[in-house]
């Protein structure tokens, strides 16, 4: 910090206004630092070699044939039609040099590529390539030479770094008002908030511009926020302020995606194709999030990371790696065309050493909590082979449950949040095939066998709007029927009477609601109408079935709970122009408070660990609940009393502030009569003003007068 | 003439943050003056607080009875949108700046034009001195003339009216409009504001530029009204950077700060309570486009000291490019892109408004 001190200092020596400057603009010239140490040594080292010496193209191919004057074409014939299929290599790009004196070549070319990527992936596909017994190629970039020639021959033990004891990367659960965190980002900035629901307020935490060049993220924990970069990705944390806790490096960095336990964080960057008929580029990389090392890269292009879309070219869907459930992090599975990939985190490589095979299928959904993969394989040869839901328990890869499913046209597999049941919705054509209707199978996962119940809703050719499990829960809520006034219904896997069966609870007609976001401990849920329905709210009681509260965000574009349930936030995004900001409700539905921010881009709660407490102990705390509220109930109200007195004290300061300006102003008046008097021309000027400053108000409510008649007259 | 009285809107005063939960409905009956067939510019009562002066993008300024809104004539002569019109003390006589480029002095009651100014370039804003015998008015940029302000002496006698400028002020950045210009106290400054945020105090007497507003706590984006106390004390300046400043007009001292959620177009301050009203909305061109929940066409009334909103008054269907208290702060008016005037007399709810 102290550095950054000083540079304030220099730069109001310089008159330097320093919130004008855009410290992404400034470039130092190369090899000037002016004595300031970059922090990103690696990343700019890295920048440096590639634009420095441009020799990104050249590969170097070792291990060739040594052969004399005669056979010296026939060689150079053969490279090129090797290296021709890899890339397009420049006009006179090939180099063999020959020994002046025998006139044999030296076993070795220089191969000068159109660009560094062909350069790359001739270098990846040659390399170890037998010509023949004795020789087998042996190929690096130009570029790398300098490295390689730079190890030294004796291996020196690397110096042993003194043990530094790490940030307390919890601390922000031990705070004392148990409040919960949300980043949120707008304009260039990020920040980072308290949602301080009793002083009606977000009390800021840290906040930074041009933190993160595309979003942010927080790890499925909470532990990290992750922020992208031309380098690379970084994540952030620690105990007080936000400082880096680890990089990764991979150069235009799209997308991330953490793995549940937050120990891997995989990295997504694609290159659209020079040729608009070639696949885009993809790279993958899967890093440890707390060393910070490479575990494994992926390259390949875009159709070995998607089923491919009838269309041909379908872009990769994100995340490609889905983790399994649980916190364990053991395995992850890519799908591609007819085949499941399932790769474990020990070695990082698959599962018995190959891919599933699995015709046609076009979807696959890890449970939340085992380690077990649902997958759809929609229906083949018109018909004639049926759709198939199937359960694959990993990494037996055994099946532990299929359905066939006839004249079907799509699916969509939902499971509840603690992987008791999976529910698919199932689009089904009618007889004429004209149109389709929807219905639900729901698996029983933890029971013997795992029963499959069928649903159809009460009128079956209504179509599904939106679908949710409760979490934790055996409810689950469906918003069915035709916009834009669908029904909204609640159905119970379990009830008293019926515990083996799936009953309906209750139908709310015509909502006003294309969206459903149960509260994360469940017994809550808000009815929403986003977009097309200007952002109507329903905050709804499952248990007692009744509505607590209905609200309008007017154009909200999302809505997040946070992590603990108590408070919600909806929000309004750069897609609209007007109104840009977040709101924070109650669980019940009251307002707390509003924040307007222009260019509001992205608000996210932090994620909390799951809680330590065994389900009878939380029982017995939601029992005796009034022992425990006592004490928070006192706290609450000494805080309004202190916010009160606040704002009383407040209005005082601003009150007396306000009465010295005006005595100032009412003495330089009176001062300045004459002259006024004179500009005049002589009239007594200030009647007006005293007029004015009357402090007893008169009227007459003439309002009141004119409805008596009107009364009268009717 | 068209005097139409609708069905009241009603005057919305919600009790925000106030310790004490009440909330008073008044239902005031707005008198709805259409006269204009295109948007309102300004709105502007006389001393006395029984006329109500209203230009517009049409070419004719009218006076209004401030009581109930019946018209009591027009001012024909401008030959493009009149932007900004000031009333002498005694209400004889009235100037007014036209997009024509040209100034005019007219006599009140007769409605008879009786001297143009002629500028190379449309005139902006207008205002009397203390006194009535200068006049200070700004003008545009235009083909081959930079946005400048002019002081021009007022004749007693409409006879002797010469058109030379006492003093003429050319604004630091030429390109950009100077929307308003009004006289400090005394006569010895002039206070402007325009396209370039800055706020500007001028030496009447030298032409000297004393004070300019600062880059961090002034306003962000352009300057789009001002409008200054009864005793030249302090003024308020509306942006549309969606905030609107209260500064002291000796020191430009930046008192209060009130923050909105539209661009400002328009402020008032009342004379008779600490309220200040805000006037606004989003870009005209964009009105058609979105609903018109979204346009928030609402004066917003603050209070001056706490610089909380009370409460606001909807009813125009555009953004409001005018607003005007009556000097004795019991009514106000508003003029919105919609053409019309909308005339508020407060009832009793009003004046017992607590926060």
């Amino acid at each position: 910090m102290a550095a950054v001190v000083d540079i304030d200092v220099l730069t109001a020596q310089l008159g330097i206004n320093w919130s004008d400057v855009n410290l992404d603009s400034i470039q130092l010239p190369p090899g000037n630092d002016f004595g300031i140490e970059s922090d990103d040594e690696s990343v700019y080292q890295d920048d440096q070699s590639e634009f420095d010496t441009g020799f990104g193209n050249i590969i170097v191919v070792d291990h060739l044939p040594v052969v004399p004057k005669e056979k010296f074409e026939k060689l150079e014939g053969v490279v090129k039609k090797i290296y021709n299929q890899l890339g397009v290599i420049k006009e006179n790009g090939l180099l063999m040099p020959v020994d002046p004196d025998t006139k044999m070549t030296l076993g070795y070319c220089f191969i000068e590529f159109n660009t560094p990527q062909e350069a790359q992936n001739a270098k990846e596909k040659s390399h170890g390539y037998k010509l023949d017994k004795s020789h087998i190629f042996a190929v690096n970039m130009f570029d790398d030479f300098d490295r390689l020639m730079n190890v030294k021959e004796e291996w020196e033990p690397p110096q042993e770094r003194p043990y530094v004891p790490g940030e307390n990367l919890q601390k922000w659960l031990t705070d004392d008002k148990a409040r919960d965190q949300l980043v949120i980002r707008f304009g260039h900035d990020t920040e980072v908030y308290w949602n301080d629901a009793r002083q009606k307020k977000p009390e800021p935490v840290h906040k930074r511009s041009y933190w993160t060049e595309s979003y942010v993220q927080w790890s499925p924990i909470g532990t990290y926020l992750v922020t992208l970069h031309k380098q690379g990705a970084a994540v952030w944390g620690g105990a007080d302020t936000f400082t880096r806790l680890m990089r990764y490096q991979h150069s235009m960095v799209k997308l991330v995606d953490f793995s549940p336990g937050e120990k891997y964080l995989v990295t997504y960057h694609s290159q659209e194709p020079s040729n608009p008929r070639d696949a885009s580029k993809v790279e993958i990389k899967v890093f440890d999030v707390r060393t910070g090392r490479m575990m494994r890269d992926f390259k390949g292009s875009a159709d070995e990371f998607s089923i491919g879309g009838p269309g041909g070219v379908a872009g990769a869907s994100w995340p490609v790696f889905r983790w399994a459930g649980g916190k364990d992090d053991k395995y992850f599975a890519k799908l591609s065309k007819n085949t499941i990939s399932v790769y474990e985190t020990e070695t990082f490589s698959l599962i018995d050493k190959k891919s599933m095979k699995v015709d046609n299928v076009v979807d696959i959904c890890w449970s939340p909590t085992d380690s077990i993969l649902s997958l759809f394989v929609p229906e083949q040869g018109g018909g004639n082979q049926p759709a198939k839901v199937a359960l694959v328990q990993i990494p037996s890869k055994v099946e532990l449950r299929q359905k066939n499913l006839f004249s079907v046209s799509d699916c969509k597999m939902y499971w509840q949040s603690s992987g008791e049941y999976l529910a698919v919705k199932v689009d089904r054509y009618t007889k004429t095939k004209k149109s389709t209707y929807s219905g639900f199978e729901l698996f029983r996962i933890k029971e013997r066998d795992i029963p499959i119940e069928v649903l159809e809703l009460d009128n079956k050719n209504d179509k599904i709007i939106a679908f949710a499990w409760e979490p934790k829960g055996h409810r689950f809520a469906v918003i069915h029927g035709d916009q834009p006034r669908p029904d909204v219904s609640f159905y119970s896997m379990k009830t008293a009477q019926n515990t083996g069966r799936v009953s309906k609870l209750a139908t709310l007609k015509a909502k006003q609601a294309n969206a459903l976001f149960w509260s994360p401990t469940g017994k809550y849920i808000i009815l929403a109408g986003l977009k097309g329905f200007n952002g109507q709210l329903e905050f709804f009681n499952v248990d007692e079935l009744e509505t607590m509260a209905t609200a309008e965000h007017f154009m909200a574009t999302d809505i997040e709970w946070d992590p603990t349930g108590r408070y919600v936030a909806t929000s309004v995004t750069t897609v609209h122009e007007m109104e840009n900001g977040f709101t924070i409700w109650s669980f019940n539905g009251n307002m707390v408070y509003r924040i307007l921010k222009d260019h509001f881009f992205q608000l996210a709660w932090r994620p909390r660990p799951a809680s330590f407490l065994t389900a009878e102990k939380e029982e017995e705390i939601a029992k005796n609940l009034r022992n425990y509220s006592k004490r928070y109930e006192a706290e609450d109200q000494d805080v309004s009393l202190l916010l009160s007195e606040q704002d009383r004290e407040k209005r005082r300061a601003l009150n007396e502030e306000w009465q010295k300006w005006v005595m100032q102003w009412k003495s330089l008046h009176e001062e300045e009569k004459l002259v006024r008097q004179n500009l005049r021309d002589g009239e007594v000027s200030d009647v007006e003003e005293d007029e004015y400053e009357a402090k007893e108000v008169e009227f007459e409510d003439l309002i009141d007068v004119t409805e008596e008649i009107v009364q009268e007259l009717m | 003439m068209t005097i139409e009285c609708v069905n009241p809107e009603g005057l919305r005063f919600n009790q925000m943050k106030s310790s004490s939960h009440q909330t008073l409905e008044t239902r005031m009956r707005p008198i709805l003056m259409k006269g204009h067939e295109r948007p309102l510019t300004f709105l502007r009562y006389n001393r006395n607080g029984d006329l109500l002066f209203s230009c517009a993008k049409d070419h004719t300024p009218t006076v209004w009875f401030a009581d109930n809104g019946e018209r009591l004539g027009t001012y024909r002569g401008h030959s493009g949108a009149v932007w900004c019109c000031d009333i002498s003390r005694d209400s004889s006589r009235l100037i007014t700046g036209s997009a024509d480029q040209t100034a005019k002095l007219w006599d009140v009651k007769s409605g008879k034009e009786l001297f143009t100014f002629k500028f190379g370039a449309p005139a902006r804003s207008v205002d009397f001195s203390v006194g009535d015998h200068l006049a200070v008015i700004t003008t545009d940029h235009f083909v081959g003339t930079s946005s400048a302000i002019h002081v021009k002496r007022i004749a007693e006698d409409p006879e002797d009216q010469v058109g030379d400028s006492v003093l003429v002020l050319q604004s630091p950045d030429g390109k950009k409009k100077i929307n308003r210009a009004v006289w400090g106290p005394l006569n010895q400054t002039i206070v402007s504001g325009g396209e370039d945020a800055a706020i500007r105090i001028w030496d009447a007497e030298t032409g000297k530029l004393l004070k300019q507003s600062d880059e961090e706590v002034g306003h962000k984006e352009a300057i789009t009204s001002l409008c200054k106390a009864a005793d030249d004390s302090h003024f308020l300046t509306g942006s549309h950077d969606k905030t609107a400043k209260l500064w002291d007009m000796r020191t430009l001292t930046l008192i209060k700060t009130y923050t909105t959620v539209v661009p400002v177009n328009a402020v008032a301050m009342s004379p008779l309570l600490n309220h200040v009203v805000l006037g606004g909305g989003q870009d005209a061109s964009a009105v058609t486009t979105t609903d018109h929940r979204a346009g928030k066409f609402e004066a917003k009334f603050y209070d001056t000291i706490l610089q909380e909103e009370i409460g606001g008054v909807k009813g125009h269907f555009g953004p409001i490019n005018a607003l005007a208290f009556s000097p004795d702060g019991k009514s106000f008016s508003s003029g919105g892109e919609d053409g019309y005037v909308r005339l508020h007399h407060f009832d009793s709810n009003y004046f017992n408004i607590k926060i």
